[in-house]
């Protein structure tokens, strides 16, 4: 069984005062927890812990359980909760920010497939500037679950025949220009 | 360089692949509204909300190059009718006003890269440039054809009405749905309208996606739309793709046109079928069929 309670000592109590730091993510402490934000969340039956509860999980330094959570990575960036919440919390910047800690520390769910596609979608814009949807979808699959590709098939068929379906590799004439544009994965924000 | 267009076209990934009808239609229109457009050359990816969720420095900086791009070219209005992309350099821009670390690294790109710096380059949305700078009324003037008595959702997505946009209000947006009644179609309520569609989910966590698909479209079946019209490439695509699959699983008779609001501008402005992509439909091509190839001959001119 696991223990549901968590002691002060395993809390990284820091963790709020330098989360506050980030853009968008100032307003964090004002949170007063009337779960608005998990109840415009079109996502929100779907995630392991509701967007209120990451909320007052960062303030009280629950590091690794918002870090390991599958919520954070369903956040589809939609921005209703920030657009609803009563004290002006910027919520979606407060999920891009858990997205990208995660990230740096590797501490995503193992064959997630979503922080896999943000990797390779990254990986494939900066170096040629552009997103290929077919081979970015097709990488993701092969690096995170294959089987996903057996249920695409239907879909890429529909887009072949109506002419939706592109296998060109994208790729800007100044790709140089790109190069000062540190390695999204290396670096720390 | 030749006397520069009104309105710089970014186009964005989809616009180029699965989105392509919304570019064509989108030509098409502005072609016919005499609205001069040009393509933004050598535009780069905008990054959209993967790029955020790994980096926001270099996030910021993708968006930029673009921003950069348009200043060179003279022309002041950035439009983004993918609501990802519009969002993504709305929201770049306002990084840069607003922190100063951001915007010194945003500077210092440049300037390594040769590109000019930022200046006050308009990001525009099609819905809005439709609604502001055309306008309803001459919208209804220009009108050649109508879709009589076709019911349709107007269905806006996320990204473009929340917090960094000026395309409509976040809460109860209208101007689509007026825009559609202008140019003669019948518009039924319909309160999932900024409900999000899930975005890249029908790829990642696939069943989830599709179930917020699901929801959108049994609701505006219910509200008595025969067709739901968007302004986003990716919900256009997750509305459209994914009917087959949602029949299979519920057993429910849903077979329902997706359109981007300027196939029907266009479409209404005398557009032509194809030029219009409107044969690039995956679902209800029945309807499309019968409403806009069959009553050509007994098109009415007002």
């Amino acid at each position: 069984m696991e223990r549901q309670i968590r002691y002060q000592r395993e809390a990284d109590l820091e963790w709020a005062h330098r989360f506050t730091q980030h853009p968008g993510c100032e307003r964090l402490l004002s949170c007063i927890q009337c779960g608005t934000c998990s109840g415009t969340c079109p996502l929100s039956i779907y995630m392991d812990i509701t967007p209120r509860q990451v909320i007052a999980m960062v303030r009280e330094g629950f590091r690794d359980d918002v870090l390991k959570s599958k919520t954070i990575w369903l956040c589809a960036s939609c921005y209703a909760c920030s657009v609803e919440c009563p004290q002006k919390i910027n919520i979606t910047d407060v999920m891009y920010r858990l997205k990208r800690e995660a990230i740096q520390n590797n501490v995503f769910p193992k064959r997630f497939p979503i922080p896999v596609l943000a990797q390779e979608f990254c990986e494939m814009v900066r170096r040629r500037g552009r997103n290929s949807e077919f081979w970015m979808v097709f990488r993701m699959a092969l690096r995170s679950n294959p089987a996903i590709l057996l249920s695409m098939m239907r879909t890429g068929w529909d887009l072949w025949r109506t002419g939706r379906l592109s296998m060109r590799m994208e790729r800007i004439q100044r790709v140089n220009e790109l190069q000062y544009i540190p390695a999204a994965t290396k670096e720390v924000d | 360089m030749e006397p520069s267009a009104k309105y710089l076209y970014y186009p964005g990934c989809s616009l180029k692949g699965t989105g392509i009808a919304y570019e064509e239609s989108l030509l098409t229109t502005f072609r016919l509204l005499e609205l001069p457009i040009k393509e933004l050359p050598d535009w780069n990816c905008c990054g959209a909300t993967n790029y955020m969720s790994v980096s926001e420095t270099s996030a910021t900086l993708l968006a930029a190059r673009n921003l950069a791009l348009a200043r060179q070219t003279g022309s002041r209005d950035l439009l983004a009718p993918c609501n990802a992309c519009y969002l993504t350099l709305r929201k770049s821009q306002e990084l840069v006003a607003h922190y100063p670390k951001i915007a010194h690294e945003v500077e210092q790109f440049l300037e390594q890269a040769g590109l000019p710096r930022l200046d006050s380059v308009r990001v525009r949305h099609v819905l809005e440039v439709l609604y502001t700078d055309v306008g309803v009324e001459r919208l209804r003037e220009l009108t050649v054809r109508r879709l009589q008595g076709v019911r349709m959702a107007s269905y806006y997505g996320c990204q473009a009405v929340r917090p960094y946009g000026e395309v409509d209000d976040p809460h109860e947006p209208t101007r689509m749905d007026q825009i559609l009644k202008a140019v003669g179609v019948d518009v039924v309520e319909y309160n999932l309208k900024t409900k999000c569609c899930g975005g890249a989910l029908t790829g990642t966590i696939h069943d989830v996606g599709v179930r917020l698909n699901y929801i959108l479209l049994k609701e505006a079946m219910r509200q008595g739309a025969q067709a739901i019209v968007t302004i986003c490439p990716l919900c256009q695509f997750n509305l459209d793709a994914y009917q087959a699959e949602i029949r299979k699983q519920t057993g429910e008779p849903i077979d329902m046109p997706i359109f981007y609001l300027t196939q029907i501008v266009g479409w209404a402005l005398g557009g032509d079928v194809r030029e219009l992509g409107l044969h690039r439909a995956i679902s209800g091509k029945k309807l499309i069929e019968q409403w806009f190839t069959v009553k050509k001959e007994a098109e009415t001119y007002v």
